[in-house]
């Protein structure tokens, strides 16, 4: 017996390995599933919820979830599709998100997303959460602002710097990403080349003094949407 | 007393074993002592457990009983349940608030009371009811009040304030509580039992071989008496089959759904067959080690059950060889909570044992295979745990003879609201609402809420239902609302509280609630448009599907089933908005900042 089983993604069949997630196999494949939290090289999280599928009819979240033989996975059926867009339009009601002055913008997961989904304005109504940034440390800040809770910083922090910089604290609408310290960023051992300080798919957790360096016109998402770069695999 | 800090910590997390597992029994002692975990106190638990600060502020932050400012030496926490509420909670609030001359959030100027308010604390059959420190008062009134808040100013000491002991095990000298069991109704499977000291069910099983004691659990086609009704069989046969050699049984008496307290009663009047029940399900898993996960607000039954504990090991129960069974050997502890609903999760229970903040866990790995510190684990409702002992007793087919094809045996029902007699009620599976209500004294009911906020609310329509796991399912809490009541209040209430008790791991649950209640405030205010019910139906749907957990796989289950049942309610209120414009927008509202720092009216708006 080889390790492979097959299985389809609306209607197409696919092979994978046994163990892999639904996500990495459809990514195998060619076919782009959604994902904020999800971040090659790092543990699934499971938080974002924006690559939720249905599993024979029942909602999985594909970056958890490993496949099976013979299962029947939805991805882009008008019942997930609504789903995702609503989850989508929720992370940019509880934040606050200003794309047209954000230094992220053109290569923001987030922005993209709601692109590619058709979101040009959220219809959900607003928080306006009143929200702190960070910028005692030199050379890196925090936008909490912008920030979406998808662990990244978290994870990355501990599983790839070997460090323990970020962590949530509160919990509900209140939760946030809090710092080992005190309270500021700059009482930490965090430093430009951790890992941790790429993984940001918003403008949350930024460089300094590198913001609007690539122009309009060559930013990672203004030609392409993002999946693209999935989808143009073979 | 003025301890000092630093010491103090040492010798808690040392009394600990400096084991970061151990987290939430070293900051609620530390909480419990300096009246808060000060970063101080987080710098220092860090140090000597050798974790990072924020770890350990993250736990921290996460739980309603612990505080990083400092709070008073005494805390009342008043119950805001929807029972209590029906039961006069503003007045008592207000009471309170005049008695100490503090708000809600509050700590006396002297340092002496803070005053908060907390969800359900399983008290709704005696509501008004709060937590004072670890003491339960119930049954509140101003007079009350006034009696409380002097007996506090005066002795500063919260035990002080237990006068006449309630019924049963209540009144035991390790208790001293003044809570009621209110036991209404007893039948064939819990409360026909005495409390389970000769052991003869842990007799029996040690008598079978594991696999024939699972068995008998399957052939009784015993189901979770917590709500979601994976059969108890099962979940041992997976657990046991998996592959690890150190086990664990966990009882979750985290009982937190609101409207349930029969738990506590079991905690209360048959702790024996509580733990004998986890022995035997750690025998049939092959366990050494079991955990009972009691939820903080009834800490004032820890003492108690340790020395329950403690008994049974004396008597060969617990321990080394339990019965004389070679190589059997199995032993409890107590991992209490700190304030989380979601911790009832069994997930986030595990989280929570292994003093995390309570999140829940990807699945899979399921508990079965991978739980507690990352080895195979049952986790089982406390009445499931009691049901198992007559299962063994009396035999798989005496069990199944009862209650309703799914669902074998009984279920303890917790009984609250408008009814004559609420409190604990044991019920054959299959019992008509009708039939209940009648019993309780409630037939002029207008909506039951069955299974408390996560479950649904039912209206007359579906009195001839049943309750069992295929009709109308429930982990015990049945709430009961007059005709009298305003059901929308009642939806929001429950809206409130998911909100407040969403952990906030996953974007559906953390903001597609709040998002559920803006638009349910907004037609409870008569600005509703009809297609604001679409939305609401829409977001329900996308929180329940998007959603990481049982929390937010139900938490819209309050405006989704009332939107089913109960939809003129809402028609009643939703208006078409024909000029178009955003009904729900207030220009002053949106002025006010501005105003505020132009100190002056706008000239346009006025």
């Amino acid at each position: 017996m080889s390790d492979k089983i097959t299985f389809t993604i609306d209607g197409v069949e696919i092979e994978a390995e046994k163990g892999q997630t639904i996500l990495k196999a459809a990514e195998n494949a060619g076919i782009y599933i959604p994902r904020l939290c999800a971040f090659e090289g790092l543990e699934a999280h499971g938080s974002c919820r924006v690559c939720t599928v249905l599993v024979n009819g029942r909602p999985q979240a594909a970056c958890t979830q490993p496949v099976a033989p013979g299962i029947v996975v939805e991805n882009e059926t008008p019942k997930v599709l609504n789903v995702r867009k609503r989850i989508i339009e929720m992370l940019f009601v509880e934040g606050n998100h200003f794309c047209m002055f954000c230094e992220k913008s053109g290569n923001c997961e987030l922005q993209a997303m709601a692109y590619r989904y058709g979101i040009t304005a959220p219809t959900l109504p607003y928080f306006f959460p009143k929200r702190d940034l960070d910028m005692s440390h030199p050379d890196i800040f925090i936008d909490r602002n912008r920030c979406i809770l998808c662990g990244r910083c978290v994870r990355a922090s501990k599983d790839l710097d070997g460090k323990n910089v970020f962590q949530f604290v509160g919990r509900g609408i209140d939760k946030r990403v809090a710092v080992n310290a005190e309270a500021r960023l700059e009482d930490t051992d965090i430093s430009l080349t951790d890992k941790a300080v790429d993984v940001c798919p918003v403008g949350a957790l930024l460089k300094k003094r590198v913001g609007y360096k690539v122009p309009v016109g060559q930013r990672l998402y203004d030609h392409k949407p993002i999946g693209s770069e999935i989808e143009s695999r073979e | 007393m003025k301890d000092n800090l630093q010491e103090a910590v040492k010798e808690i997390t040392s009394a600990n074993g400096n084991d970061s597992c151990r987290m939430i029994d070293i900051v609620r002692e530390v909480q419990s002592r300096f009246g808060c975990v000060s970063d101080e106190a987080i710098d220092l638990i860090a140090k000597e457990v050798g974790t990072a600060r924020v770890e350990v502020e993250s736990t921290v932050s996460f739980y309603a009983f612990l505080s990083k400012t400092p709070k008073g030496k005494i805390i009342i926490r008043l119950c805001n349940d929807i029972i209590d509420r029906m039961n006069g909670f503003d007045v008592i609030a207000e009471a309170l608030q005049k008695a100490l001359g503090i708000d809600f959030g509050e700590t006396t100027e002297d340092g002496l009371i803070s005053l908060e308010e907390t969800p359900c604390i399983g008290m709704c059959d005696q509501a008004p009811a709060a937590i004072i420190n670890n003491e339960v008062v119930t049954m509140l009134s101003t007079d009350k009040v006034k009696d409380i808040v002097s007996v506090l100013k005066s002795t500063a000491d919260p035990k002080k304030l237990v006068k006449r002991l309630g019924d049963g095990n209540n009144a035991n000298a390790l208790v001293k509580s003044m809570v009621q069991n209110n036991i209404r109704r007893k039948d064939a499977v819990i409360f026909s039992q005495n409390n389970g000291i000769e052991s003869v069910a842990l007799e029996k099983a040690l008598a079978m071989s594991s696999v024939e004691v699972i068995n008998e659990v399957k052939t009784a086609r015993l189901r979770g008496r917590g709500g979601a009704g994976f059969p108890a069989g099962l979940k041992w046969e997976f657990t046991r089959g998996a592959e690890g050699t150190d086990k664990y049984v966990i009882c979750n008496a985290d009982e937190g759904e609101p409207g349930t307290f029969k738990d506590r009663v079991l905690l209360t009047e048959l702790p024996n067959r509580i733990f004998e029940g986890m022995t035997v399900a750690g025998y049939a898993i092959g366990a050494a080690n079991g955990i009972l996960y009691l939820r903080g607000e009834y800490a004032y039954l820890y003492d108690y059950l340790m020395s329950i504990i403690r008994s049974r090991r004396e008597q060969g129960l617990l321990g080394k060889d339990v019965l004389g069974k070679k190589g059997f050997n199995f032993d409890i502890r107590i991992q209490m909570g700190a304030g989380a609903y979601v911790c009832g999760e069994e997930t986030s229970l595990i989280s929570s044992c292994e003093g995390l903040r309570g999140d829940p866990k990807n699945r899979p790995p399921f508990p079965a295979q991978k739980g507690y510190l990352g080895n195979p684990t049952s986790v089982n409702n406390v009445e499931t745990f009691a049901a198992v002992l007559s299962v063994i007793d009396k035999g798989a087919g005496w069990f199944a003879e009862m209650g309703s094809k799914g669902s074998t045996g009984t279920k303890l029902l917790s009984i609250s609201g408008d009814c004559q007699s609420p409190g604990v009620y044991e019920f054959p599976f299959g019992i008509t609402i009708n039939q209940l209500l009648k019993e309780v004294g409630a037939e002029d009911a207008q909506a039951l809420q069955i299974g408390g906020p996560s479950g649904q609310m039912i209206g007359k329509d579906d009195f001839k239902r049943t309750i069992c796991y295929d009709d109308l399912a429930t982990g015990g809490s049945v709430m009961i609302f007059g005709p009298q009541r305003n059901l929308l209040e009642i939806v929001d209430y429950f809206m409130e509280f998911f909100i407040e008790e969403s952990c906030g791991y996953c974007t559906p649950c953390r903001v597609g609630n709040v998002i559920l209640k803006k638009y349910l405030n907004k037609i409870m205010q008569g600005k509703g448009e009809p297609e604001d019910l679409t939305i609401l139906r829409e977001i329900g749907e996308a929180v329940k599907l998007g959603s990481r957990c049982g929390l937010g796989q139900t938490s819209p289950n309050p405006i989704l089933t009332t939107l089913e049942k109960f939809r003129q309610v809402y028609d009643g209120l939703v208006k078409e908005n024909a000029e178009g414009f955003r009904s729900d927008f207030d220009i002053q509202a949106s002025l006010a900042v501005s105003k505020n720092i132009a100190g002056r009216e706008s000239a346009i708006f006025t």
